[in-house]
């Protein structure tokens, strides 16, 4: 007899493996490099209801893969579902649901701010507290540049937003696998 | 051309148009038959029914902008049914692609929702390799329709053939086939200590050709099976293992065993929601074995206890195996075949005799079964026709009975007919066509005199569009909306204008006889056959209800 098989099966004992995981899930997704594909996934994603927060599509070291980087809500989405309907697209080669704890996540924003001569200094000390970079400076706003979690972009935000936030620009976040070595 | 006939394909069904003349041209030269359909939703739809009927790929082909457009809808009903097609489509020139060009239309845009796969050619050398791609995708795992879309220049292109023998390496496409040997294991084991078990098979059983595989393990214990409208003929109506199919119309029997199974083995069949009724009152004493070439199906609509990825043609010899390895007591069946048998007995499928000659349309498709010996392939259109030909017909093989259940189209029939009887010339091929259907795809029978296809049409002549009518009665208020078909067209006239055989039956009396007449005739023919008019398709699950709240045929007081 092999390992893992019971003796014998009672109904009972059968359960459906839970669907919804009631957290984000980041999904780094390799896709062939060919015309169409983002049309692909995005519209496979309005089909069937996902709503999908962020997606980020960039390169990688091989020039006939791309990356498509996506993160949606797993309390919302039965994430097996998705990955599943995902892997049924021809050009999809690999989906990883990118574990919480074993990876870096990083999105960039660019936050413009309406800086009057009076808050300049504390927005200025905001940036320094969240290593954030100042690009650009106008007579009437600043444009910041932060790099991190999306919580930490968050947080920035919820810092300057008082000061006047005229426009904030995401990328929406990347991940990679962190270290094993 | 090349490409297609080392694929091996014989037959294809089309029209041509200004993008895809190179195409055309070839094909004047090519040994293979392209069948001149008269509509290009007609050609979808045949090559749909060529695939049903005989397990091959159906090809169809159109030119670019409205041509392509009309294939669209026999792509869509080719993705919901699972049906191995490959759409080659012409386009523009490429250097009028994005400029709107005459006849341009991005059908690759608009079919991306229900391919299973598309290729745009960009350079003449990848013809062949995404031919033999589009194959290999159309036809393994879970089949379904491939479009190629080639610009009007790249067809014309000459180019050397190589032959593509070597097998298709896709690295994002790799169906699993086997099923994990563990889970068929715990499957096998579950199934011995079910004491209220019953096998749901569906659609993917006639697509893996498993008949034979299913019949060995629903022998392997006295297991009850009951299957979808897509399944049908995969296990034969007439054993008596089978309690007919279930769903929205399927039969009592069927629907109670599932809402009061302990263990439901889905074997090829999706959970639609024509089954499943109201979701959260489906089968509540059930767990569920699902078996499914696609690991998407798997708890997509109904959790899975026991999930099995594989093809079933491989899976069932497993489970068949690991379930008589083990010792099992079919005496616990005993008191389950009861309640079950007394069910069947209770509420067989029933409807009153008609009186006076009139004829019923669940009597018509029993004297098309007597005609026929049962023993034809039929195709139907959509609406009561199409389920009482369900219900009615007994089918005891797979791939006899040819309908559009999952985008449920209407003028699906005639089409398919024609893609069925070019696929399998020696059968006997049969239509049951719906009024309101029929005339969607009628310039089909052109093709059916000019290309002698001699399929046989029986027209189900209710005057109305009969399925929607009942809806409209039972559900809201009998205010009949725009369901009467009128006086239009005489059939008969309409059938001898086109070149066939055309016939009329108004009496129950001679409609078997008149039925082997037309049967025996060795063109094609259609039958206008004039039946009860306000006849409902029962029984019924009405809908947003759950099984066991099924509705019956009505029983008059002086029932016959
Ligand atoms: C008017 C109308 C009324 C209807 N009423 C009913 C009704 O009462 N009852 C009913 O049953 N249906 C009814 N239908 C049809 C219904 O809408 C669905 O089309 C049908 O129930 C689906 O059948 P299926 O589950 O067998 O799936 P299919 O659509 O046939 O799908 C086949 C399944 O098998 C899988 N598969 C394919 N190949 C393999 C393989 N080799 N190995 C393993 N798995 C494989 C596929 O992945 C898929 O999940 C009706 C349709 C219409 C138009
Ligand atoms: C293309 C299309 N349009 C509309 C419908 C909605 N519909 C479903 S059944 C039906 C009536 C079919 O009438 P008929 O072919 O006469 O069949 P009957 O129900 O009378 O047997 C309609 C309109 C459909 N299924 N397909
Ligand atoms: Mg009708």
């Amino acid at each position: 007899m092999e390992a893992g098989t019971p003796q014998v099966v009672k109904l009972e004992d059968l359960h459906v493996a839970g669907q919804l995981s009631g957290r984000k899930h980041i999904l780094s997704i390799l896709v062939e490099n060919k015309p169409g594909v983002l049309a692909r996934v995005a519209g496979l994603f309005s089909r069937r209801g996902f709503n999908i927060d962020t997606l980020a599509v960039g390169p990688t070291d091989d020039p006939s893969v791309s990356r498509i980087t996506l993160t949606l809500d797993g309390a919302v989405h039965p994430i097996d579902q998705v990955t599943k309907q995902l892997h049924k697209l021809v050009n999809v080669l690999k989906i990883r649901d990118m574990e919480p704890e074993e990876t870096v996540a990083r999105e960039m924003a660019l936050f413009k701010v309406s800086s009057a001569v009076e808050n300049r200094a504390e927005i200025i000390q905001f940036a320094e507290i969240f290593r954030a970079k100042i690009v650009d400076v106008a007579r009437r706003t600043m444009t910041i540049e932060v790099t991190g979690s999306a919580d930490k972009i968050e947080a920035f935000e919820r810092m300057v937003r008082p000061h006047g936030l005229v426009e904030m620009v995401r990328t929406g976040e990347i991940a990679i696998g962190r270290g094993h070595d | 051309m090349e490409s297609l006939k080392a694929e091996g394909v014989k037959d294809v069904f089309g029209i041509p148009g200004g993008a895809n003349l190179p195409t055309y041209d070839a094909l004047y030269d090519a040994d293979f038959r392209h069948v001149q359909v008269r509509h290009e939703q007609g050609g979808g739809h045949a090559a749909e029914g060529y695939a049903k009927a005989s397990g091959r790929v159906g090809v169809a082909f159109a030119t670019s902008g409205p041509g392509a457009t009309n294939l669209v809808t026999a792509i869509a009903d080719a993705m919901m049914d699972s049906t191995p097609t490959v759409f080659i489509t012409g386009q523009v020139r490429t250097e009028l692609i994005g400029t709107d060009g005459f006849q341009e239309a991005d059908i690759l845009g608009a079919t991306m929702p229900f391919v299973k796969h598309s290729f745009a050619v960009t350079d003449p050398r990848q013809i062949p390799e995404y031919v033999h791609e589009a194959f290999h995708v159309a036809s393994t795992g879970r089949p379904g329709p491939v479009l190629l879309d080639i610009p009007q220049d790249l067809s014309r292109a000459d180019i050397d053939y190589l032959p593509r023998t070597e097998p298709v390496e896709l690295p994002g496409y790799k169906p699993s086939t086997e099923g994990n040997i563990k889970q068929i294991r715990i499957a096998a084991k579950a199934l011995a200590s079910a004491r209220r078990p019953i096998f749901y098979t569906g659609g993917g059983v006639v697509n893996a050709n498993a008949s034979e595989e299913l019949r060995e393990l629903a022998g392997s214990d006295r297991f009850p099976v009951t299957s979808t409208l897509m399944g049908l003929g995969a296990f034969p109506a007439s054993s008596d293992r089978f309690l007919g199919m279930l769903g929205m119309h399927g039969t009592v029997a069927a629907n109670w065993a599932m809402d009061r199974a302990d263990l439901i083995v889905a074997i090829g069949a999706r959970f639609d929601d024509r089954i499943t009724g109201k979701l959260d009152e489906f089968a509540p004493h059930a767990k569920v074995i699902h078996i499914d070439i696609d690991p998407a199906e798997i708890s997509k609509n109904v959790g899975a206890h026991i999930p099995i990825v594989g093809d079933v043609k491989q899976v069932l010899p497993k489970l068949t195996r690991e379930y008589r390895a083990l010792q099992t007591d079919s005496g616990r069946l005993e008191e389950w075949w009861s309640t079950l048998e007394g069910w069947k007995d209770a509420h067989p499928l029933y409807y009153e005799a008609g009186k006076d000659g009139e004829i019923k349309p669940q009597f018509m498709i029993e004297a098309l079964h007597r005609a026929s010996q049962g023993d034809a392939i039929v195709t139907s259109d959509v609406g009561q026709h199409q389920m009482w030909t369900a219900q009615y017909y007994g089918f005891d093989k797979p791939r006899r009975w040819i309908n559009s259940g999952g985008l449920g189209t209407m003028g699906f029939g005639l089409p398919s007919a024609i893609g069925a009887k070019v696929a399998c010339p020696s059968e006997e091929v049969v239509c049951v066509a719906g009024d309101g259907s029929l005339i969607m795809n009628v310039q089909e029978l052109a093709t059916c005199v000019t290309e002698q296809v001699p399929v046989k049409v029986f027209l189900m002549n209710n005057g109305y569009m009969g399925m929607v009518r009942q809806w409209q009665e039972l559900f809201w208020d009998r205010r009949y909306s725009s369901v009467d078909m009128g006086s239009s067209p005489d059939w008969v006239k309409l059938a001898e204008a086109f070149g066939a055989k055309g016939m009329r039956c108004e009496s129950s009396a001679d409609l078997e006889e008149q039925m082997v007449a037309a049967l025996e005739h060795d063109g094609p023919v259609l039958m206008d056959v004039r039946v009860a008019r306000e006849e409902n398709c029962y029984p019924m699950i009405p809908p947003g209800n759950a099984a066991r709240d099924m509705v019956e045929a009505p029983r008059g007081a002086v029932s016959g």
